[in-house]
Parts: structure tokens; C-alpha cells; sequence
């Protein structure tokens, strides 16, 4: 995975306007607004429900639609019969493939690949087939049960195993098999290998996790003559836009995406939905406003996923614990439409620790299943599976202490990028404060009651390869008259709190209360351009634009005061709305007694982002510490408590930040331990469409004992000095659950999620009995 | 007095064989009289318990404290009718088979997913919204409590969240970490708040019993 598919932007990245030289500000000393754990400033919208999600909004003659899916998980339509559904009640406009303006082009790849709005060659159980909209949800439901397909069923692969086989069926030209990526090499592992004085190898799997945000995909389409508005539930506006213009040949400036609230995407809402074209179709054949929602069943078959992986890893130690070589075949499989099934799976195996020779190699196929999305983190929960368990599993056969392994081998570069060095790296002290914080030492040597209930302890480390973020940002602060202003920025709050730092900082830098500060964000008619949120760059990336928008304010405001006061501007302050001299406090004046100010109205600051600096990598770290309660008679595994030390640099609200933390943990105790998408193999259909079946996490699944650290090593890589947090809380969770699960028992479960009834095979399979603690493979 | 006799077959467009289908799908005492009347006055077959999909039944639901008369078709939930017809979208759509939570509402003061609940068996009852926690503009104690913990993030499923943490304290105003813990977890929130929620559970039972 290239770094800048991390900003989830199609065709080339939009560049910012080049900064003035002087436009980089000192980095911040002690704060008053930055940093504390301050009340989101739309916390009152959220929980009173006076917040309008886009599946809330209703408008004047709005008409209902639903869709009709494929069946089965491969097959031809080969007639499509709306006869009837077209004269049901309420029904207003069907649409299906041939019909005018449904030849969009959508899943483009290798080979000239296209397949288009309705194919009528269905490639999984959900492909869009036709959809109505009609007066009432109800109706448009009759309405697409009575309409009546001719499938001709094709023979299907769900795995990747059965993809890959010779005579699997195509589900395209070409091949299910995308040629061969040139594996990643770096030093010789043969030659590490044989240096080592021990070498571990196993194999691991994890489950396809569904991303399943609480918020169904779809969207509102409204039509005023040539202009189309979308309020879609999106982590991004522009690319909605674009892809809805791109669809619709439309002008981008015809098309406005609003979704200033959405309930969540964790990657999967960055991109474009044919729900948006296809609200947008029927609302213009019917001159009526649209509402279109997948239901949960939809959603879970079509709204992608983070692939299923099988990773053998093998690694190669000196006896005193430093990494010779790490060797990585990974297989996985995108689905159907999607080609790469193990994006960014191998990516901490290469970086995570100094390891000379590394060599990984990825393998994917296409399969008739749903296609894979961006999922919080791609690739980087399996890779961190498969690496520290293996680590931990060679610090027990080393007699070393987990932490201890891991601290030995901590990098201080980025041998992925040339060598280049970290601009600062807390990973060390992730995992030493941690470890303190945790009683690490004191919980390890306990000593295990004579129960069937067995305790045990777990460390996991981890990073993500972005967090960086970097150009492009636009952001604008206002400033009215009475010293009140409002933020304007294009990013999404996907849940991550983005409005209210943002308002933090303006409060930080124009010595304005939050309650007399207004954001305007996510809306293409009236906000900057931003890419989606999305890589856990929307702090990193919008946080200095937003910064220096509001000294961009400041700078005039100052230098219209001084003139008024016949004094320098730099012997001015900004201060809880009045302009101060430093060197003669007396003169002052209140900011609407500034009259250039007065003048103007509103002062207008911009802000861009400029670019991270040449010859330095920049990424977040995190190390993570479970204690967890295995019953070894019923196989059940109880996260007793939680401890995440992460370094995602300056913290831009404690309070936002902890909440982040825990939700990563809670994302990667699902991953570790309740959820799987399953399919069945013959039938080639989903068996966990709903959220029975599925399992995401309850508030019985995480711990109400969860601490989190943070770590700053004052990273001054942008005016900020704030990494990304979002994924990288959920990237070393399941591991070090897993390896609670070895202390407390001496079973290494190489399979996610740990279900009971694996844990109870693995232990069948175990022989002797558990000894516990001391056993290792 | 026949409903033959004035021309009305029993088993068409009036409220009665309405209220017969009420009964039938549970909904206790609503409609018995009615019910009865049916049995009485109603021809001996074909039975009128089948209505047809577009047939509408006038219901009386009290929302927040709000009488209000609805024409509903029989299968509309109160899920549906609440944030389609009354406009009252705080309740949230999430998976409209009762696991998520996100449509938590209480129904004469105990906590129900509205996804779950028929309009029809609402009738007569009284249901309680987020949107009815207000208390005029300002925040209700559960609210407020989710506010100033920040127990939430996308802030979705969180107006269920809080109607199943009022249902909770409603009947336990003194909830251990643990009863929290039971007694939120039919609402998912995929965006993990589970600590600040629980959290944010325990100071609104603070707030409720006067704590500030």
C-alpha cells in the first residue's frame, strides 16, 4: 500500500497553495484550550437528537427507495421484469440496467475492467440489480419483491483457495489472479536465517471483519434544475462530489455533498456509493427528493470489509533477543470486485522493529464475496496478529520478558523509507510507561490459583504507516466584530471529535470562549476542499491549517490595532478580547473598538497546510497491555482490564483522546475475539448479515477497567505537533489478548477470532494438558 | 345493533375488525371492548382477521407527553412512525430486528427498541423519546452526563444509548459499574465509548438522585 492511497482521494492529489516563508509558527508551549479534556462542542446536538444525521433528513415530497440485490453469489440476469412492481401503490420510478443514465461505469481495474451500475453480470450475493422508489419504505419494498428476475446461476468461489484453483470460475477476463506484486526484499533472509540462533515459523489467520457503522450507507437526493445536493452519511463530501459528477457527468459545481454528521464508517463511507447514483436517478425521473438507505443486511453483504488473512511468518533471532531476518507469505482475497486482499498486511513486519533481512510476499484472488474496503488500519491488525504473537512466542522461548524483546529491538528510523529517521518516536516509552502504569512485572509473576479460571497477562505493540497527514488542507477562520468567531473547514467529525479541537485551537490562538465559536464543516457549497477522513490524518493534516488560519487573523487584527495605537504590532497580544500592549499595558483596545476592523465587518483568515519535512518519517506508535480470565471448560475469554500507551504526539483533548483509545481497543477486542463473517461455501451467501449474527463487541465483551497513556515527545513536524490516533488504538489490541491467553494458559491460539469453541479445540489439540506459564510451542 | 343490517360488512374499512387484529399480536388491553363487540356482531365467517397491506387503523400514541392521533398501516413499526410520520428522527434506524439498540425508546417508562414494536401495539401507550428528556432547551440528566463524559462519538446510536440508560435508572436509580454493564448491553456502539458510557451512566444516576 503506496502512502498516499492513505488519502483515499482517486486521480491526482489536489496541491495546497505554497505557504509564505515566515508562515511557520513556533510550536505551542503551555496551552489553555489545546489539550484539555473540554466538552465536544456539539455534544448538545448529539445527545439531545436535535443532530441531523443524513438518514434524519426529510424533505418536502421526499419519495423512499430500496434496492433489489442478487440472490446468489454468481450468476447472469439475463431479464429483469418491473411489470408489475411499476403498477403497485406508491410505487414512482423503477430502474434498472438499459435503462436511461444507468451506464455508469463503476468497479474500473486491471485489463480495461469495467463493470457498470446494474451489471447484469452479478459477481456476489448483493449486487445491485434494479431499484425502485416509491411514496412510502413500505411500498418500495413490496414493490422490489415483486419484481421478477431471470437468473441464470453460475458456478462460485468464496475462498481464495477455491478461487485460485486452475478451473475456478472467472469472475472476469483475465483471471481471478492478479499478476504477482514484486515482494518486498530488503538484506538477504536466507543469509539471516542462517545467522539465527533461533528461528520460529507458524501460521496465522484472522477473520473478515465487517465494518458495520451504526449508520446505514445512503443518502438524500434533492434536484434543483441542474443542481444536484446529496446529504450523505460520508467521511468525506469532495468524494462524494466527484464521484457523484465523475457518474453523472455532471459539473462539480453542480453537485453539493453535505454530511456534516454521520454515524460512523471506520473506512467504510470514504468512498463514492451507487446509492448516490441511483437516489440521484430517481429523484431526477421523478422530480421528487430521494431518500435511499441500504438495510443492515445490505450493508454487511455490500458495504465492504477487511479481508480474511492467512499469514505464515517466520523469524530469526540471536540468543540475546536482536532480530536477524522475518520472512512473510500472506494471502487474502478483496472479494469481488476489489484486487488487493492483503493491502498494508505486511506493513509492520517490515517496520515495526530493526530487523536487517525482511522478506514478505503477498498473494490475493478475486472471489464472489463483497468487496473489501479501507478498513480502520488496512492490513494492519493481521500483520500485528500474526508479528506479535510470534514475538511474544519468541521472547518465551528466549526466557525474556515480552517488553523486554520488543524494547531490544525498537527502531530509531524507517527501514521502509530509505532509513530515514523518525521525526520522533515514543515507541520505547509506549512500552516502558506502560508497563509501569500496568504493574506489568508484578501481574507477570503472579503466581495462578488452582482453578479452571486462568489469569494471565499481554503486551502488543504496534504503529501505523500513516498518521502523518500533509498537504492538501485549506481552512478559514472567521472574526466578527465582537470578538466571536467561526471555523470553516471541509473535513468530516466522523465520531473523532474534529469540530471541537478545531475549535480548540481557534480558542487557543484568538483568546475566544468555544461558546462563541461556530463551525462550518463537511458541506462542497460552503466549506475548503479536504480529502476524506480517513488514515488518521485529519488531526495531522487539518489541525496546522486550522492553526494558522487563526494567526493568519490574529496577524491582521494585531497589525490594524497597532497602527490605531501607534505601536508595533509585535508589542501586541491577543486577550480574552482585547488587544493588549506587552510593553505598556494601559494601552489597549477591545477588538470592536478596532476601527479598520470596523470597517471590514468580518476579518477573513486562511490557512493552509504546508509540507511535513524532506528526510524525516513520521508515525504513530502504541504499545497495549491486557489482563484477561480464561475458562478453560467452556473456552470463554473475559478481557478483565486494559492499558493503550500511545504516541500520537501532542494530544489536542485529553478526554476525546482517551474515548479514541478505548473505542480502538473495543474495535480490536471484536477482532480478537467476536467477529467473523462467515460464508457459506456451496451456497456462496453470507450467514452473518445482521448484527446476531455478526458479533461486534457489547458493553458486556469491554472492560470497564481501561487506562490510557499518552506519550508526546514533542514531534515538530507540523505547527501542531499531533499525529493520528484513530488507527493505530486498534492495531496491537487482539494481539496482546492473545498472548494474555498464552500466559494464562500456555495455548498460543494462532486463529482469530478466539471464539470459544476454538479455544476449547486448541486445547483439545494441546497435549499435554496446559501447563501454563512456563509450556511453550 | 348488525353491522349487516346498515349495510357495513364487519370485516371491511371500519375500526373494528382493526381492533380484533390488535388484539391478536398481543398488545394486552387495547382494544378488548372493541374486541368483544366483534365477537358479538360479526358475521360467522369469513373471520376478519386479515388486513391488507395500504390498509390504514387510526392509533392514539402519547409521545412525550404529545397525544397523537396516527393512520398506520398494521405492519408500520413505531420506529417508522415516530421518525416518518411524527418527525421525531432523535430515535435512530440501525438494523430494524432488535439488535442494536439505536431505536431505544421507553414505552410506558421501560426501554423497548421501536424497531421492535408495532404502531399498532403502541396505541394507548405512552412513549418516551430522547427529544421528551429535554427539559425545554435544556439537557436531561442522562444527557448531560453522556455530555460531560463524552460517551459517545460518532454519536448515533447514542440518543438509544441514553433512553436505555434512563429505562436502566428508572428502575434502579443506584447502579453498580456491573448493572451498567447488563443493563446497556442491548445497544451496540460501534465506535467502542463503552468506558465513558459507563462512566457517564453512573454520574447521571449521581445527577438524578440531585447530586448537583
Amino acid at each position: 500500500m503506496d502512502d498516499k492511497e492513505l488519502y483515499f482521494w482517486r486521480g491526482p492529489l489536489p496541491e495546497t497553495q505554497a505557504l509564505p516563508p515566515d508562515a511557520a509558527p513556533e510550536p505551542w508551549g503551555e496551552t489553555r484550550v489545546v489539550g484539555k479534556p473540554v466538552t465536544r462542542v456539539d455534544a448538545y446536538d448529539r445527545v439531545s437528537g436535535s443532530a441531523i444525521y443524513p438518514s434524519d433528513v426529510i424533505l418536502p415530497d421526499m419519495l423512499h427507495a430500496a434496492v433489489l440485490t442478487c440472490p446468489h453469489a454468481h450468476a447472469l440476469v439475463k431479464k429483469v421484469d418491473t411489470a408489475g412492481a411499476e403498477k403497485m401503490p406508491g410505487v414512482r420510478a423503477v430502474l434498472k440496467d438499459g435503462m436511461p443514465g444507468t451506464n455508469v461505469p463503476w468497479f474500473q481495474g486491471r485489463g480495461g475492467f469495467s463493470s457498470r451500475l446494474f451489471d447484469p453480470h452479478c459477481r456476489y450475493e448483493g449486487d445491485e440489480v434494479a431499484v425502485v422508489a416509491a411514496d412510502t419504505i413500505y411500498q418500495a419494498w413490496d414493490a422490489v419483491r415483486a419484481i421478477d428476475v431471470e437468473y441464470e446461476v453460475l458456478p462460485h468461489a468464496v475462498t481464495v483457495e477455491d478461487a485460485m484453483k486452475p478451473d475456478a470460475p472467472g469472475l472476469r477476463d483475465g483471471g481471478n489472479v492478479p499478476p504477482a506484486a514484486k515482494p518486498y526484499e530488503r538484506g538477504n533472509v536466507a543469509e539471516g536465517f542462517k545467522a539465527a540462533d533461533v528461528v520460529l515459523e507458524q501460521t496465522y489467520t484472522t477473520p473478515c471483519e465487517l465494518h458495520n457503522p451504526m449508520e446505514l450507507h445512503g443518502c438524500v437526493a434533492k434536484w434543483d434544475g441542474p443542481r444536484l445536493t446529496v446529504w450523505e452519511s460520508t467521511q468525506g463530501v469532495y468524494a462524494v462530489q466527484s464521484g457523484v459528477a465523475n457518474a453523472l457527468k455532471l459539473p462539480l459545481a453542480n453537485v453539493r455533498a453535505i454530511g456534516p454528521y454521520m454515524g460512523g464508517g471506520f473506512g467504510s463511507k470514504l468512498e463514492t456509493g451507487k446509492y448516490s447514483v441511483m437516489a440521484a436517478l430517481l429523484a431526477r425521473k421523478t422530480g421528487r427528493p430521494v431518500r435511499l438507505f441500504y438495510t443492515r443486511e445490505q450493508v454487511c453483504r455490500s458495504m465492504g470489509n477487511r479481508p480474511a488473512n492467512t499469514i505464515s511468518l517466520k523469524v530469526g533471532a540471536k540468543r540475546d533477543g536482536t532480530l536477524v531476518a522475518l520472512e512473510s507469505r500472506a494471502v487474502g482475497t478483496g472479494g469481488a470486485y476489489a484486487e488487493d486482499g492483503t493491502g498494508g498486511v505486511d506493513y509492520l513486519i517490515r517496520e515495526l522493529y530493526t530487523c536487517p533481512n525482511v522478506r514478505c510476499e503477498n498473494s490475493s484472488a478475486l472471489t464472489n464475496a463483497g468487496p473489501q474496503r479501507a478498513f480502520r488500519a488496512p492490513g494492519h491488525p493481521q500483520g500485528a496478529w500474526a508479528l506479535e504473537s510470534l514475538m511474544d512466542a519468541l521472547a518465551a522461548r528466549l526466557g525474556m520478558d515480552p517488553v523486554e524483546l520488543r524494547l531490544k529491538n525498537v527502531p530509531a528510523a524507517s527501514q521502509t523509507r530509505n532509513g530515514v529517521p523518525y521525526s520522533t518516536t515514543g515507541l520505547a516509552d509506549c512500552l516502558r510507561e506502560g508497563a509501569t502504569a500496568f504493574g506489568w512485572a508484578e501481574a507477570r509473576g503472579r503466581r495462578p490459583a488452582p482453578s479452571h479460571i486462568k489469569r494471565g497477562v499481554g503486551v502488543a505493540a504496534g504503529m501505523w504507516q500513516g498518521g502523518a497527514g500533509g498537504p492538501p488542507s485549506t481552512a478559514i477562520v472567521k472574526l466578527f466584530p465582537d470578538g466571536s468567531a467561526n471555523l470553516n473547514m471541509g473535513a468530516s467529525d466522523i465520531g473523532c471529535g474534529t469540530k471541537t479541537w478545531g475549535a480548540q485551537i481557534v480558542a487557543e490562538e484568538l483568546h475566544v470562549g468555544l461558546d462563541r465559536i461556530s463551525v462550518e464543516h463537511a458541506d462542497t457549497g460552503t466549506t475548503q476542499f479536504a480529502t476524506p477522513s480517513g488514515g488518521s490524518k485529519t488531526v495531522p493534516t487539518e489541525s496546522p491549517a486550522i492553526r494558522s488560519a487563526a494567526l493568519d487573523v490574529k496577524r491582521q487584527l494585531l497589525s490594524m490595532a497597532a497602527e490605531q495605537l501607534k505601536v508595533p504590532a509585535a508589542d501586541l497580544d491577543l486577550r480574552g478580547g482585547e488587544i493588549v500592549s506587552k510593553a505598556d499595558p494601559a494601552k489597549k483596545l477591545g477588538v470592536g473598538q478596532v476601527q479598520a476592523f470596523g470597517r471590514r465587518g468580518v476579518l477573513v483568515g486562511v490557512g493552509y497546510r504546508g509540507p511535513n519535512p524532506q528526510g524525516k518519517a513520521t508515525n504513530p506508535f502504541g504499545a497495549q497491555f491486557a489482563e484477561v480470565e480464561v475458562d478453560t471448560k467452556t473456552g470463554e475469554i473475559r478481557v478483565l482490564r486494559f492499558l493503550s500507551a500511545h504516541d500520537s504526539g501532542r494530544v489536542l483533548n485529553e478526554k476525546m483522546f482517551r474515548n479514541q483509545v478505548n473505542g480502538g481497543v473495543t474495535m480490536g477486542i471484536g477482532f480478537g475475539l467476536t467477529e467473523e463473517r462467515v460464508m457459506d461455501r456451496q451456497l456462496g451467501k453470507l450467514l452473518t448479515a445482521n448484527l446476531h449474527d455478526y458479533k461486534m463487541p457489547t458493553a458486556l465483551d469491554a472492560p470497564a477497567d481501561k487506562t490510557v497513556i499518552a506519550i508526546d515527545p514533542h514531534d515538530t513536524f507540523c505547527n501542531t505537533g499531533a499525529k493520528g490516533l484513530g488507527e493505530p488504538a486498534t492495531i496491537p489490541t487482539a494481539p496482546a489478548i492473545a498472548n494474555a491467553v498464552f500466559h494464562a494458559t500456555g495455548l498460543r491460539v494462532t486463529d482469530a477470532p478466539m471464539s470459544p469453541a476454538r479455544v476449547l479445540r486448541a486445547m483439545a489439540a494441546l497435549k499435554p494438558a496446559p501447563a501454563g506459564r512456563k509450556g511453550e510451542e | 345493533m348488525s353491522h349487516d343490517e346498515q349495510g357495513k360488512p364487519a370485516a371491511t374499512a371500519t375500526g373494528v375488525s382493526r381492533r380484533g387484529f390488535i388484539t391478536s399480536v398481543g398488545s394486552g388491553a387495547i382494544g378488548v371492548a372493541a374486541a368483544g363487540a366483534l365477537v358479538k356482531g360479526a358475521p360467522p365467517s369469513p373471520p376478519p382477521d386479515t388486513l391488507k397491506a395500504g390498509d390504514l387503523s387510526a392509533v392514539t400514541i402519547t409521545v412525550n407527553g404529545r397525544r397523537h392521533q396516527v393512520l398506520v398501516e398494521a405492519r408500520w413499526s413505531l420506529l417508522y412512525v415516530l421518525r416518518d410520520r411524527l418527525g421525531l428522527t432523535g430515535t435512530k434506524i440501525g438494523c430494524e430486528r432488535g439488535e442494536c439498540g439505536a431505536c431505544t425508546v421507553l414505552i410506558d417508562g421501560k426501554a423497548r427498541y421501536a424497531c421492535m414494536t408495532l404502531a399498532v401495539e403502541a396505541d394507548g401507550h405512552e412513549v418516551t423519546t430522547v427529544e421528551g428528556l429535554m427539559q425545554g432547551e435544556e439537557l436531561g440528566p442522562v444527557q448531560q452526563a453522556f455530555a460531560e463524559d463524552d460517551a459517545f462519538q460518532c454519536g448515533y446510536c447514542t440518543p438509544g444509548q441514553v433512553m436505555a440508560a434512563e429505562g436502566l435508572l428508572r428502575e434502579n436509580p443506584s447502579p453498580t459499574i456491573e448493572d451498567v454493564r447488563h443493563g446497556m448491553a442491548g445497544n451496540i456502539c460501534r465506535c467502542g465509548a463503552y468506558a465513558h458510557i459507563f462512566t457517564a451512566v453512573v454520574k447521571a444516576a449521581d445527577l438524578k438522585r440531585g447530586g448537583r
